[in-house]
């Protein structure tokens, strides 16, 4: 509908039209039903392809699992596909081929709402929060698919992210990059999920946030929560990981253990800087 | 004396006709606020959803007539009220599967949906057209005035009359108390908050679980209340004439643009300073300058600026400067 022939043309008349906050994300289609698949990782994406939409594919058979208690990291070049797996993981994209299990169920043909529901917290790389909402309703809304009584976990969520609650009052927008980040891990965490899933949680914060971030996530790793982290700055994530998955071009290059893939030559040289 | 006269002049020509008006334009512009804020387009149907509602109310308030029900001293349509928000959410509700949910589903952009808007529109205007026809329908009832002119000299003893219709009065109040509703629905309930939510960050609302197609029914449910309640303050206020709903389209708009689109608070500002500058400027102002300015300078011609044939174009003329100057409008930021 929206193809090259009609081009970008009328549309940035936004007293017309308003693509400011407008998804581009291809959920599977709401309605699959999971089933039992029992054994295997706690979550795994088994041997992914596809892509978005109609579009080409951009995973060529691509593995990616986290096992209980662990701290998975996928890095690689650019254009590798790292984040597309993890949306693939998460439902946002059509998989042609491959499965997706959680905790001894298929949930390939889940949506994304579902697989929120059945325990999986997901913070996407960019917008991430919602802006003009409070940190408060910012939380609220992470909690939207709980029908319980949340305030404890919001409490929780504070007592991990202190400055949250000084902020709890204001425009989630208005925040600096670093505490925008720790809104959109709390409000991830507010469904109290089984397994987090972070899609470049320090981009293009500075080092000093980025290491208070870590610090972070290896807290919230500590409460037990298994996390699957997509990450840019390789050598650092890698340090803190159990396990890591090096991808190029939507398939796997290599896989170890953190301590394995940082020792590894041909991982230092290509993905690390020697 | 002559200034206390100038302001009652005033009030009754400008001030008291120009709240009513802005109360209804208000409310029509919430209505396009909602629809830009989480269907993100411009909604080129909302005048003829506005026809749509308020004929249903209509036929209502006709069928109550004709069972003899009366609400006394305010007018029977308030009592069709609910029958024409339930006529205009079917509409709108239907519409929404049949048509915008297969371009939602394309991921249409928001270009396209205002095209397809317009074309609902010229459907919604035969469908309104081809049921109560397209002349003037007049369903007004109960007590015409609150305080006659007449009543009002005497009260004061002053040269001018302050006239208060029940309509203008009603409207004021049943636009207030929608807007309060509204707000506190946006703002404290859980659906309100996903709606806002939604508004945000689509994506980011889809992996908080809360259901779009949810949010987008609900939206249509308060864009239909919206639209018949502010069709029928209209109507009882002027008249039914569905040619007129489509002209207030304009005015609409530009209260929505003026305000800054997509913004609820602007919707009403915008709502008021549209109303204001028709009136004022299709006002002849000679009886008020009269009062004001000494024997000498009193003004011989009517001093009305613009025919009140020439009421849309001050619409046209604000949106013009508000889009150049200012085209995110009044209020920054489009947040509902």
């Amino acid at each position: 509908m929206s193809g090259e022939t009609y081009g970008d043309r009328g549309n940035k008349d936004r007293s017309i039209t308003n693509p400011a906050g407008m998804g581009d994300a291809w959920p599977v289609k709401p309605g699959g039903a999971a089933h039992a698949a029992p054994g295997g990782p706690f979550l795994i994406g088994d041997a992914m392809t596809g892509g978005y939409g109609k579009g080409a594919d951009i995973l060529h058979g691509c593995t990616i699992a986290v096992e209980r208690g662990e701290i998975a990291v996928i890095v690689g070049p650019n254009g590798a596909g790292k984040s597309t797996a993890m949306k693939a993981v998460f439902g946002m994209l059509d998989l042609r081929s491959g499965s997706v299990r959680l905790d001894g169920e298929d949930i390939t043909a889940l949506s994304p709402q579902d697989r929120v529901k059945r325990g999986m917290g997901f913070v996407p790389q960019v917008r991430n929060i919602f802006p003009s909402m409070t940190v408060e309703e910012n939380l609220e809304m992470g909690a939207f698919i709980r029908k319980d009584d949340f305030r404890d976990t919001m409490e929780q969520v504070y007592t991990l992210f202190p400055i949250l609650r000084d902020k709890r009052r204001q425009a989630a927008g208005e925040l600096s990059g670093g505490q925008r980040q720790q809104v959109a891990v709390g409000r991830a965490l507010m469904t109290r999920p089984k397994v987090l899933m972070l899609d470049e949680p320090t981009a293009g914060v500075s080092p000093i946030v980025m290491d208070e971030l870590f610090d972070r996530i290896l807290e919230v790793a500590r409460t037990g929560i298994p996390i699957l982290m997509v990450e840019q700055n390789a050598r650092q994530a890698l340090e803190i990981a159990d396990k890591g998955y090096v991808l190029v071009q939507g398939g796997n290059a290599f896989t170890g253990t953190g301590q394995e893939l940082l020792a590894d030559p041909d991982v230092r040289r290509s993905f690390l800087g020697g | 004396m002559d200034f206390l006269n100038a302001f009652v002049a005033l009030a009754n020509f400008v001030i008291v006709p120009a709240l009513a008006y802005g109360s209804q334009l208000a409310l029509g512009a919430l209505g396009v606020t909602l629809i830009y804020a989480i269907l993100r387009f411009s909604n080129f149907a909302h005048g003829d959803t506005m026809a749509w509602g308020t004929m249903c109310a209509v036929l209502a308030t006709w069928g109550l007539q004709a069972a003899g029900v009366s609400l006394g001293p305010l007018p029977t349509a308030l009592l069709a009220i609910p029958v024409g928000i339930a006529g205009a959410a079917v509409l709108v509700l239907a519409t929404d599967r049949v048509v915008y949910r297969f371009y939602r589903a394309q991921k249409a952009k928001p270009v396209i949906l205002v095209i397809v808007s317009m074309g609902i529109m010229f459907v919604y205007n035969g469908l309104t057209r081809f049921i109560i026809g397209p002349d003037d329908q007049n369903f007004a009832d109960g007590e015409r005035f609150l305080i006659s002119a007449r009543d009002f000299k005497v009260m004061t003893g002053l040269d001018e009359g302050l006239a208060i219709k029940t309509t203008q009065a009603l409207t004021m109040v049943v636009a207030l108390i929608t807007v309060a509703l509204l707000f506190w629905f946006l703002n404290r309930t859980r659906t309100g908050k996903s709606m806002r939510a939604y508004s945000d960050n689509e994506d980011l609302a889809l992996l908080s679980g809360i259901n779009p197609e949810r949010v987008v029914t609900v939206t249509w449910l308060i864009v239909a209340a919206l639209a018949t309640i502010a069709g029928v303050l209209y109507g009882l206020d002027k008249s039914f004439k569905p040619f007129t709903y489509f002209q207030l389209l304009l005015p609409i708009f530009a209260a929505a643009i003026v305000g800054g689109i997509g913004n609820p608070l602007g919707a009403i500002a915008g709502g008021f300073v549209i109303a204001f500058s028709e009136v004022g400027i299709t006002y002849a102002w000679k009886k008020v300058l009269g009062y004001m300015m000494p024997e000498s300078l009193e003004p011989d011609g009517l001093v009305q600026l613009l025919s009140t044939d020439y009421k849309f174009a001050v619409s046209f003329v604000i949106l013009v400067i508000v889009l150049l100057f200012r085209p995110t409008g009044l209020f920054k930021g489009q947040t509902i």
